[in-house]
């Protein structure tokens, strides 16, 4: 059961899982970038992304690029410390 | 049964990271088709010397009647061939892969292929312009062990960023560039068993493992 404990909540949605996925081996990714990776719907990232961002797990920075509006999305270092352990229990889990 | 969850999760997690990083579309059939031109203009590249050979009564390596026409007909046209093969392959490999990452979904002009085009060019460039000097001080038997050691390098350092079989494909580059420094006078022979060969025989590798599926499969690229 310990083990299972470990596991984040935050992470028990597939397009959250895939956000923080990106954002791992990405310095950043912007908004059209991921919804084409994850292949989902303008909504459903911006209401999921934002819930990573309420738990501190990636900061969203809002610019315009040639007066387009452009999010960047990064992870940080709380969010990849969590990620890490998450990605350790589901391991263990398998084994 | 949960475990099928996690087990899923891990597979997401790795197939997230692999795309957001790796040119996957890349077409393994324009690596055969490239091995192809390459053996074409080994072939011609071997009738020039032949001639120019018999033309001169020369018995040395190739290099040895290359290094006697510097600047006259026969080395200029072996540079014709190198450029056309070149050409050719990169046109292919371009249509190719456009149509395979249509299927795939992938963009092909998204950050990941920046990221394989800029580690694969730079070491290119830097062995393209050794190679060149190679040409000017005349060290022919050096040409061919530097374009494969270098081009090897080039696929080695690029392999992060797409398909994991580019690595091996590097290796074998480089290590052909490697052994050819021992013998040389043959580099025509590596020069086709490295572009030629090996770029047939990986790049149908490539095909059989993941051109033939619709989707390509989300653990089988390393």
């Amino acid at each position: 059961m310990s083990i299972i404990a470990n596991l984040n909540k935050a992470f028990e949605n597939r397009i959250r899982l895939g956000i923080m996925s990106v954002l791992m081996v990405n310095d950043f990714a912007d908004f059209k970038e991921l919804r084409e990776l994850l292949e989902v719907t303008d909504g459903n990232l911006a209401s999921h992304s934002k819930a990573l961002e309420k738990e501190n797990y990636i900061t969203v920075e809002k610019s315009f690029i040639d007066r387009k509006p452009n999010t960047k999305y990064r992870v940080t270092d709380t969010g990849r410390k969590a990620f890490k352990e998450h990605i350790t229990a589901l391991e263990k889990l398998m084994k | 049964m949960q475990s099928e969850k996690y087990s899923a999760d891990l597979k997401e997690i790795r197939s997230m990271m692999d795309r957001s990083t790796r040119f996957l579309s890349l077409s393994g059939l324009s690596g055969v088709m490239a091995g192809i031109y390459a053996l074409i203009g080994a072939y011609l590249a071997h009738q020039i010397i032949q001639d120019a050979r018999n033309s001169m009564n020369y018995t040395y390596g190739f290099e040895d009647v290359l290094a006697r026409n510097i600047g006259e007909s026969p080395i200029q046209q072996l540079l014709v061939i190198a450029v056309v093969v070149l050409i050719l392959a990169l046109v292919t490999a371009y249509i190719l892969t456009k149509r395979k990452a249509q299927k795939t979904k992938q963009n092909i002009w998204g950050k990941q292929t920046l990221r394989l085009a800029g580690s694969f060019i730079t070491p290119l460039l830097v062995g393209g312009l050794f190679t060149l000097s190679l040409l000017q001080y005349e060290l022919l038997g050096l040409v061919a062990p530097a374009m494969l050691i270098f081009y090897g390098l080039a696929c080695i350092h690029a392999s992060k960023y797409t398909l994991g079989t580019v690595k091996y494909l590097g290796w074998t580059c480089a290590l052909l560039g490697l052994i050819n420094t021992q013998f040389i006078g043959y580099g025509l022979y590596f020069w086709a068993a490295g572009f030629g060969i090996s770029h047939i025989i990986y790049g149908a590798i490539m095909y059989n493992k993941y051109d033939r599926k619709s989707q390509y499969p989300l653990n089988h690229y390393t």
